[in-house]
């Protein structure tokens, strides 16, 4: 059979059969080559952040151990340094504006899901939000500061008069601050919550909701039954994607959270977070400050891992097979 | 309404109707209000934002704004056309480094991995490195480029900007090729084989190509993301008052200049950093819709 197929019988039209030349091999092969080398440069990238911030911190680590994570002293002068008002800061912030902006994204992405208004209507919104997470984080820190900040103080304010006797409210607010801060967050991650929530509910099979309506249910009846608890395991997951972003979130919270470097317990007084506390430092400072700054990054990097870890997670273990 | 009679089966008889005076009905109806204003209070921010942001940058508008620098504290004037030439010149970098390393990135996981740990890992590392904070990856930048004085002995530049940039524009361009790639349908892959093209000129000159659009609407939403992008650019790029000095200098971008002349006490400041963000968000709203034009484009 060999012989028929490199001289083919003389009646019959002859395919033209050729090797592979070595030069188009070398390109097949070069080709794939460069594209594992490009691929594997997200590892290499993600190994040498992780490489470079840790050799930055080991100083830092090594004179302040752990006593950084419970120390509020950020004093260049004596270079001695504590995280505390940052880490404190940062979750604080990160965490309030997720019970905000939770209940608020959940909620667009059903009303954007069921047919409670026009199509159209429903893929304005559905755009507008998009578009919200578009807006870049420094153009809404300028609003909050000219805008949002001088607007939402005559509340701050009532809040500290009615509620001042409560440590979350004990100062009186003169500007920049941590509620601002996470305000501004809320605009933030707002999007990012409403846009998986929405495919999260769009995803889940109409088999169910064919049924609950079937058996005579109203439709928040369906919702909080059965369409929610089909579509929770996604929803968690993007809120904890949400809460990673919150963490790591730099700019508007920098330009309106007051960067503070004594602890406070109220929301009305400047504050400060791991991020904001590297864009407003890293680049004035030397020696140890340096350091200790890449010992900030190290513990920011940590929580911002931990969480996503755990968003990928939820959503690949807990989601409901149908 | 009369009260029904029972049937002998026990249930009651009702009318069809909706009565609305019912409590699960009730229930029902305050909850479609309170989702209809959280949306409104979802869309709101937008509004306030573009038309505050619309409305201060409309008066800052000048040809001035493009073509001068900005002044020198507390002088009147002046623009910021720096900025607007180095936003190009880093987001130019950023797209040259992540494009071709996204792309290539994409094309292997989609058209040579076989699902190995190799692939998993890379998808994995993916997911992470889009979840790594902006201002990590300036960290990272200024540990590895500004503090080293790797290019020429410079230490802040547009260069080291651009790369800060690429890190968080890769895992975008990485996943939406992986995912385009994936949208193209088998049979093209072994039309092309079967008449005996190889797989590098399958991949490049069929598959790629058939992948245009979700790889550009991916592309474009990645470079309007980067060119808003402030946190990793304040300590690589840095900023200059200046016009451009080649990519091995510090360079003005309009994120920064934002940022910086936001929190300065000067009007003239605080205007021009109005004037940047109108710039800056007609840009990204203009390229956000050419995505969504682009994506649409591939469904019909």
């Amino acid at each position: 059979m060999t012989s028929s197929l490199t001289q083919p019988p003389d009646d019959r039209e002859a395919f033209t059969l050729r090797r592979r030349p070595a030069s188009e091999k070398l390109v097949d092969t070069g080709f794939r080559n460069l594209t594992i080398a490009m691929a594997s440069l997200v590892a290499v990238i993600l190994l040498g952040i992780i490489l470079t911030i840790v050799m930055g911190a080991r100083e830092a680590m090594a004179t302040f151990g752990l006593g950084f994570l419970t120390t509020s002293a950020w004093d260049p002068v004596n270079e001695s340094y504590g995280a505390l008002v940052a880490i404190y800061g940062t979750l604080v912030t990160a965490l309030l504006s997720l019970l905000i902006a939770v209940p608020l994204g959940v909620g667009t992405a059903i009303f954007i899901t069921e047919d409670l208004i026009p199509l159209a209507f429903r893929e304005a919104i559905g755009l507008m939000v998009e578009l919200l997470a578009a807006i870049p984080s420094v153009v809404l820190g300028l609003w909050a500061i000219f805008v949002m900040e001088p607007t939402i103080r005559p509340v701050l304010e009532l809040l500290h008069r009615l509620l001042g006797w409560l440590p979350l409210f004990s100062t009186n607010p003169q500007g920049p601050g941590t509620a601002p801060a996470v305000l501004i967050l809320v605009v933030m991650i707002l999007p990012i919550i409403t846009a998986i929530s929405r495919d999260a509910l769009r995803q889940v099979p109409i088999e169910l909701r064919q049924g609950a309506y079937g058996i005579g249910t109203t439709r928040w009846g369906a919702i909080f039954n059965i369409i929610l608890p089909a579509a929770i395991s996604a929803i968690i997951g993007g809120v904890m994607l949400a809460l990673g972003r919150a963490m790591g979130e730099t700019m508007a919270v920098t330009m309106i959270i007051g960067n503070s470097l004594n602890f406070s317990f109220s929301l009305l007084a400047p504050g400060n977070t791991i991020a904001s506390m590297l864009a407003n430092q890293f680049g004035e400072a030397d020696g140890i400050q340096v350091s200790a700054l890449m010992y900030a990054a190290v513990i920011l990097m940590i929580l911002t891992f931990v969480v996503n870890i755990m968003a990928q997670w939820v959503v690949r273990k807990l989601s409901l097979r149908y | 309404m009369t009260s029904p009679p029972l049937t002998s089966a026990g249930f009651e008889r009702r009318s069809l109707y909706l009565d609305r005076s019912l409590r699960r009905n009730r229930f029902n109806l305050v909850f479609t209000i309170i989702a209809a204003v959280f949306a409104s209070i979802a869309v709101a921010p937008l509004f306030l934002v573009i038309i505050y942001v619309l409305y201060e940058g409309f008066q800052t508008l000048s040809p001035e704004l493009f073509t001068q620098l900005p002044p020198p504290p507390g002088l009147e004037g002046g623009g910021i056309g720096n900025a607007i030439i180095g936003t190009i010149i880093v987001t130019l970098i950023a797209a040259l480094i992540a494009i071709p390393v996204g792309v290539g990135g994409g094309v292997y996981l989609s058209e040579y991995s076989t699902g190995g740990w190799f692939a998993q890992f890379v998808r994995f590392g993916n997911d992470v490195l889009a979840g790594v904070p902006s201002i990590i990856s300036g960290v990272f930048v200024y540990g590895i480029v500004v503090a080293t004085r790797i290019f020429f002995e410079q230490s802040y530049s547009a260069m080291a900007g651009g790369i800060a940039l690429a890190i968080l524009m890769l895992p975008t361009v990485i996943k939406t090729t992986d995912e385009g790639l994936k949208l193209v349908p088998q049979e093209m892959r072994w039309g092309a084989i079967g008449v005996g093209a190889s797989k590098f000129v399958t991949t490049t000159q069929v598959v790629l190509p058939a992948a245009f659009t979700p790889i550009a609407t991916g592309v474009v939403l990645a470079i309007a993301r980067a060119a808003g992008e402030t946190a990793p650019l304040i300590f690589t790029a840095l900023f200059s008052p200046f016009w451009p000095d080649g990519i091995f200098n510090p360079i003005a971008t309009m994120s920064v200049l934002i940022f910086n002349f936001a929190i300065m006490p000067y009007e003239a400041q605080n205007e021009l950093a109005w004037g940047a963000s109108f710039i800056l968000v007609i840009m990204i709203l203009a390229a956000n819709l050419l995505a969504r034009w682009l994506s649409n484009l591939s469904k019909v």
